[in-house]
């Protein structure tokens, strides 16, 4: 029964392992139904000042911003949202996979890139990858604050303000629903008017308080960083559910596994009953 | 009874209040000021100070908000309330702060198990000195 024990102890440490992982499980189902209800939780802003922005867009102001200029395109930016933990299955690698893809597109028109990395995961895949990384930000946690953000997208907007960077795009993970999450690659700089309002399509502006280029100024900044905000609490969504599914598949495995190797030491168990009842008979027999 | 405008106040974290309202008066960068329905578009910065309703009905609600920006359009009033005390050095050294961690992820290139804990600390590091700034600031006012 030598083998016996052997089997035994991988058995322990598989159900240990089991333990763990389901564990694991139930923490990022919680930890999932929160960063959703934050998800949610950030829309109405995002939706209040994609208006702000869709009319200032419409309106005619005196005053036409930076951030919605077009310009020809050398360098551009890219802010790279991961997570800061592993053990979420492959949400990191395909939005990395995403970003590398356009930034290879954009390589091969010599247009050079800049990269922003949000969580530790983004950071240590670029620093084996390789890329200009200018800013990042590790260690926002599970509960990402809007003020955290600041100074890396600071970063990306002062090198676009300067005219180092031509265009920004944001890549992250898309919360479709627990099962899948899809990686996006979204430009957010320049702004992009879209028409689905024709209420506002006659001439008209605003008021302006204090004046036009002060409050653009600002409102831009503002709306740029709650594009990266809401990205980060969405890829916080994925990140748990990603993790949730990839330890429900390791506990399943784990049990699995747990089931085959019983079978095998019921069988050696079993062989070794009988041979010594064999060896016993034939013994007894011999007598 | 009395005309009605649908309000709107969120952060960049939470929806605060969304409902019909009367009156509201918010705090803008260049003085109180109050908007009824039907108000001329209007496009304002925010400082910090209470913002006040008065509801369908004639209740009346206060929030406070710290800062932000209100957009006036003759259906609608939305005030987009900054989540997070803004100061300019504050920002700028956040900026440098971002900046200086990739400088330091870049150059260390020791294994990647031993950064992410390194990382990990600066950062919690980072966090520290932060509130311990705030705090300090605080208490000098």
């Amino acid at each position: 029964m030598a083998a016996g024990k052997e089997i035994k102890t991988q058995i322990a440490s598989i159900q240990s392992t089991r333990k763990i992982t389901s564990a694991m499980e139930m923490v990022a189902a919680s930890k999932m139904r929160k960063a959703q209800d934050r998800m949610q939780a950030s829309r109405p802003y995002a939706r209040s000042i994609r208006g702000v922005i869709q009319h200032l867009a419409k309106s005619s102001p005196e005053y036409k911003h930076l951030y919605m200029q077009q310009r020809e395109v050398k360098r551009v930016g890219f802010i790279v949202v991961a997570t800061d933990r592993g053990l979420c299955g492959g949400l990191n690698v395909n939005a990395f996979k995403a970003a590398v893809a356009s930034m290879k597109e954009l390589h091969d028109q010599n247009i050079e890139i800049d990269i922003c990395a949000l969580g530790s995961k983004a950071v240590s895949f670029f620093k084996s990858y390789g890329g200009n990384v200018t800013a990042a930000k590790t260690g926002l946690g599970d509960q990402p604050e809007a003020a955290d953000l600041i100074g890396s997208v600071k970063v990306m907007l002062d090198a676009y303000d300067e005219g180092t960077l031509d265009k920004l795009y944001v890549v992250s993970n898309e919360f479709v629903n627990t099962m899948t999450q899809a990686p996006k690659v979204d430009q957010i700089l320049p702004l992009k008017a879209e028409d689905d309002d024709d209420r506002l399509s006659h001439h008209w502006d605003y008021i302006y308080e204090p004046d036009a280029k002060e409050l653009l100024n600002s409102l831009l900044v503002r709306y740029i960083e709650s594009l990266v905000y809401q990205a980060v609490v969405e890829n916080n969504a994925c990140e748990q559910a990603a993790r949730m599914l990839a330890m429900k598949n390791a506990t399943d495995n784990a049990g699995n596994l747990i089931d085959e190797l019983q079978m095998v030491y019921n069988k050696a168990r079993q062989a070794a009953i009988t041979q010594e009842i064999s060896e016993i008979v034939s013994g007894a027999a011999a007598v | 009874m009395a005309m009605t405008v649908h309000c709107d106040i969120v952060s960049a974290e939470e929806e605060i209040f969304s409902g019909l309202i009367e009156f509201v008066s918010v705090t803008g960068s260049l003085g109180d000021l109050g908007v009824y329905p039907g108000h001329a578009p209007l496009l304002s910065e925010l400082k910090p100070g209470p913002v006040e309703l008065k509801k369908q009905g004639g209740e009346q609600e206060v929030f406070y908000v710290s800062g932000g920006f209100i957009e006036v359009q003759p259906h609608k009033v939305s005030v987009l309330a900054d989540v997070a005390l803004r100061a300019g050095d504050m920002n700028e050294a956040s900026a440098e702060e971002a900046k200086k961690a990739a400088e330091h992820a870049m150059a260390d290139q020791s294994s990647e198990l031993d950064y992410s804990r390194a990382a990990s600390q600066l950062a919690e590091a980072a966090a520290q000195l932060r509130t311990i700034q705030q705090i300090r600031k605080k208490l000098g006012k």
